[in-house]
C-alpha cells in the first residue's frame, strides 16, 4: 500500500519539484553547520582581539608614562596606564582560580554563587515582566483607542533612569509593601527592577506579533466562526512567538543588568551588583577582582541570553527557519 | 469517481428555489459610507447558484470579485439586499459552517504540521482526535500529500501548500467551497496542474465551487459557468455557460474551448471600455 504511494507520488510534478527543494535545503543545512564554527571561530578570535588590544594599549600607555617628556605631543594627552588601573589580562584570569583571604572557596566558585543568586533575582522579575508585558500588549491590541492612549505612556516609564527610581523601590519596599501576604524581601525589590526592564520590550513586541496575522489568516479563523479566544490561541499568539522571542532576549540580559543595579541601589546582601561594588571599594589592594567581577556579570548575561536562543529554537524553529529563509 | 453533475442537472437545480446553494438578492455593497473614501464597491447583485455547480468570477482588478465572495462568505454584510446561502442568511451559514474557504496566498499556519494544519478546522468543532486524525489521513489522500504528513508549511513547494490549503476547506465536508484567486501565486505548469486536481476533487465531493480568477483559460477549463463582472460600481456584465464535458489534457486544444476563451474575452473587453 505504501508502495503505491510512493509510485504514485513520483510521478507527480510537484512532489519532484519538492525533492529538487529538499534536496537544497539539505545542502543549506550543511552551510549551517559550517556557519556555526566559522562563527565560534571569529568570537574567540575576536576575544583574542581584545585582550591583545587592551595589552597593546598597556603596554603603551605605561611607556608614555616610563619616558615622561621625552614623549611627543600626541604621548602626553593620551592617558598613562599601570597595573592598578589596567591589571594584566593574566592576572584577570587567574583571579578566578585564587582564593582571596578568609573565604574557603576560589574566586571562580563565589563568583558562581553570586550569579545564581542574581540570576534568581533576574528570572523572578523576568517572569513578571513578562505577564505584565502580555497583558499589556493583549489589551492593546484588543483596543485599538487603548493603543493610542496608553502606548505613549508606556514608552515614557522607560525614559525615567534607572538609577533614580532603584532606591525608591527598595524605600517603598522596606516600608510600604504590607499589602502583600508574605513579608518584602529586599531582594523582591530587586526583580522588581528587572521587571521594570522586561515588561517593556514584552509588551511593546508582543502588540506587534499579535498584530502579525495576515487579514486572510484573521478572515479564515472567522470563516470558521471562531470565537476570540480560539483565534488568540491558535492564530494570535503562535504568530506572535517569533516577536516575543526577540523580546526576550533583550529583556533576559536588561532583567540581569535590572537586577545588578537593582543590588547596588538596594544594599540586599549577596549577588554580583553586591560583589561589584564591594571589589569597587577595595580597588587599591586588589584591582584584577573587579576586573574579574565585571566579566562574571557579562558571562552571566550571555549565559541568559543563550538560553532563551535555546528555547526559541526548540519552540518556533519552524517559523523562524522560514522567516529567514 | 465520475458522477459529474450533469449541466442539465445543475440549471434545474438552480431553478428550484429551496435547493439553491447561493441565493443573492439585489445584494450591494458600499465601503467608508457617507465618508470622503466612500467606494462603492458593488451594484445591485443578482445571482443564484444550484448543487454541484462550478462558477468563476472573472472581471477587472477592484470589480468586486472578492467582495462578492466575502459577501457570500459573510466576512462583510451586505450594504441593502439578501445574500442566503443553503437556504438560510450568509451569517447563519457561516455559524454553521457550512462552506469552507481558500486564498491567493494559501494562508497556512507556519508553526502547524501540514497534518495540524488540515485540522485546525476540526478541532475548532470540537471533533475527537481520532476522527480528526482518520479524516486528515483521508484528506492527504485525496491531495496526495500522504507522505508530507509531518512536514511543515515552510517545507513545501507553492503548489503543495495550495493543495493542503484546499485540503484544509474540504475537511469538514461544506457543500460550498469558495475560492480567491487560489492558483494566482502558481506558475502555469504547476497551474494547470492543479486545475486538474481540483476538478478531480471537485467530481469525487460533489461541492458546490465559486472561485474567482484573473485568467480567462482557467475560467473557461474549470467553470459550469464564466461570471464576467464589470467595475464602478461592481456588477455582473454577462453570464457564459460552459460545457466542456470531462477535461483531459486534450480539452485545452479543442476548438469548443478556444470558442468559449474567445467568448468570454470578447466579454470582458466590452467591460473594460
Ligand atoms: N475593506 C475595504 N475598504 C474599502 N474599500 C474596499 C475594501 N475592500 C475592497 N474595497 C474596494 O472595493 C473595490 C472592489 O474590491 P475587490 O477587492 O472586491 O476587487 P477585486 O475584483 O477582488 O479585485 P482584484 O482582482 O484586484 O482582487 C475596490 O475598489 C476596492 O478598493
Ligand atoms: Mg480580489
Amino acid at each position: 500500500m505504501p508502495n503505491t504511494d510512493t509510485m504514485a507520488a513520483a510521478d507527480d510534478p510537484l512532489v519532484r519539484e519538492h525533492r529538487i527543494k529538499q534536496q537544497a535545503a539539505q545542502e543549506q543545512r550543511r552551510d549551517t553547520v559550517v556557519r556555526v564554527v566559522r562563527q565560534t571561530v571569529t568570537f574567540v578570535v575576536f576575544l583574542g582581539l581584545l585582550a591583545g588590544l587592551y595589552t597593546g594599549y598597556k603596554a603603551f600607555g605605561q611607556s608614555i608614562g616610563d619616558a615622561q617628556h621625552d614623549w611627543a605631543v600626541v604621548g602626553s594627552v593620551l592617558p598613562r596606564t599601570d597595573d592598578l588601573n589596567m591589571p594584566p589580562v593574566g592576572e584577570i584570569f587567574g583571579q578566578f582560580g585564587e582564593t582571596p583571604g578568609g573565604q574557603d572557596r576560589i574566586y571562580a566558585h563565589i563568583l558562581f554563587d553570586e550569579a545564581v543568586f542574581t540570576l534568581r533575582e533576574a528570572f523572578a522579575g523576568f517572569l513578571v515582566g513578562l505577564v505584565i508585558g502580555m497583558a499589556i500588549a493583549l489589551a492593546l491590541a484588543q483596543w485599538r483607542r487603548l493603543e493610542q492612549g496608553l502606548l505613549p505612556y508606556v514608552i515614557a516609564s522607560q525614559t525615567i533612569p534607572l538609577i533614580a527610581i532603584a532606591p525608591i523601590i527598595v524605600i517603598w519596599g522596606r516600608k510600604n509593601f504590607d499589602v502583600f501576604p508574605w513579608e518584602w524581601q529586599d531582594w523582591m525589590s530587586v526583580s522588581v527592577i528587572a521587571t521594570y526592564l522586561t515588561f517593556f520590550p514584552v509588551a511593546v513586541n508582543g502588540l506587534r506579533g499579535l498584530q502579525s496575522p495576515r487579514p486572510e489568516n484573521q478572515e479564515l479563523m472567522e470563516s470558521y466562526a471562531a470565537n476570540w479566544f480560539q483565534t488568540l490561541w491558535r492564530l494570535r499568539l503562535p504568530a506572535s512567538l517569533p516577536y516575543l522571542f526577540a523580546a526576550l532576549k533583550i529583556a533576559a540580559t536588561a532583567s540581569i543588568v535590572g537586577a545588578i543595579v537593582g543590588e547596588i541601589s538596594a544594599g540586599v546582601e549577596g549577588g554580583l551588583g553586591r560583589r561589584i561594588l564591594r571589589e569597587a571599594f577595595n580597588y587599591t589592594t586588589g584591582p584584577d577582582r573587579l576586573f574579574a567581577s565585571v566579566l562574571g556579570a557579562a558571562v552571566l548575561g550571555i549565559f541568559v541570553f543563550l538560553v532563551v536562543t535555546a528555547v526559541e529554537r526548540l519552540v518556533v524553529g519552524h517559523q523562524t527557519q522560514e522567516s529567514t529563509t | 469517481m465520475s458522477e459529474v453533475p450533469s449541466m442539465d442537472e445543475a440549471t434545474s437545480a438552480a431553478q428550484g428555489a429551496s435547493s439553491l446553494v447561493i441565493d443573492i438578492r439585489g445584494a450591494t455593497k458600499v465601503f467608508n459610507p457617507g465618508k470622503s473614501n466612500q467606494v462603492e464597491a458593488l451594484g445591485e447583485i443578482d445571482l443564484s447558484v444550484g448543487p454541484g455547480e462550478f462558477i468563476t468570477l472573472i472581471g477587472p482588478s477592484g470589480c468586486g470579485k472578492s467582495t462578492l465572495l466575502r459577501l457570500v462568505a459573510s466576512l462583510i454584510p451586505p450594504s441593502a439586499g439578501t445574500v442566503q446561502v443553503n437556504g438560510k442568511p450568509a451569517e447563519q451559514a457561516r455559524l454553521d459552517r457550512d462552506y469552507g474557504m481558500a486564498f491567493q496566498t494559501a494562508g497556512l499556519f507556519d508553526w502547524r504540521s501540514v497534518t495540524k494544519n488540515i485540522e485546525l478546522p476540526l478541532e475548532l468543532m470540537g471533533w475527537s482526535r481520532g476522527a480528526r486524525r482518520r479524516r486528515v489521513a483521508e484528506m492527504l489522500e485525496m491531495v496526495k500529500l500522504s507522505e508530507f504528513a509531518n512536514h511543515h508549511p515552510s517545507e513545501l513547494s507553492g503548489g503543495m501548500q495550495q493543495r493542503v490549503a484546499i485540503a484544509r476547506a474540504l475537511s469538514f465536508s461544506p457543500s460550498l467551497l469558495l475560492m480567491d484567486e487560489p492558483f494566482g501565486a502558481l506558475d502555469e505548469m504547476t497551474r494547470e496542474h492543479m486545475q486538474d486536481e481540483l476538478l478531480r476533487i471537485w467530481e469525487e465531493t460533489e461541492t458546490t465551487v465559486v472561485f474567482v480568477t484573473h485568467s480567462i483559460p482557467e475560467a473557461v477549463y474549470l467553470s459550469t459557468r464564466a461570471i464576467v463582472m464589470s467595475p464602478r460600481p461592481g456588477g455582473i456584465a454577462s453570464i457564459i455557460d460552459v460545457d466542456l464535458g470531462d477535461r483531459n489534457a486534450s480539452t485545452r486544444d479543442d476548438p469548443a474551448f478556444f470558442t468559449k476563451v474567445t467568448e468570454v474575452r470578447t466579454a470582458l473587453r466590452k467591460v473594460e471600455e
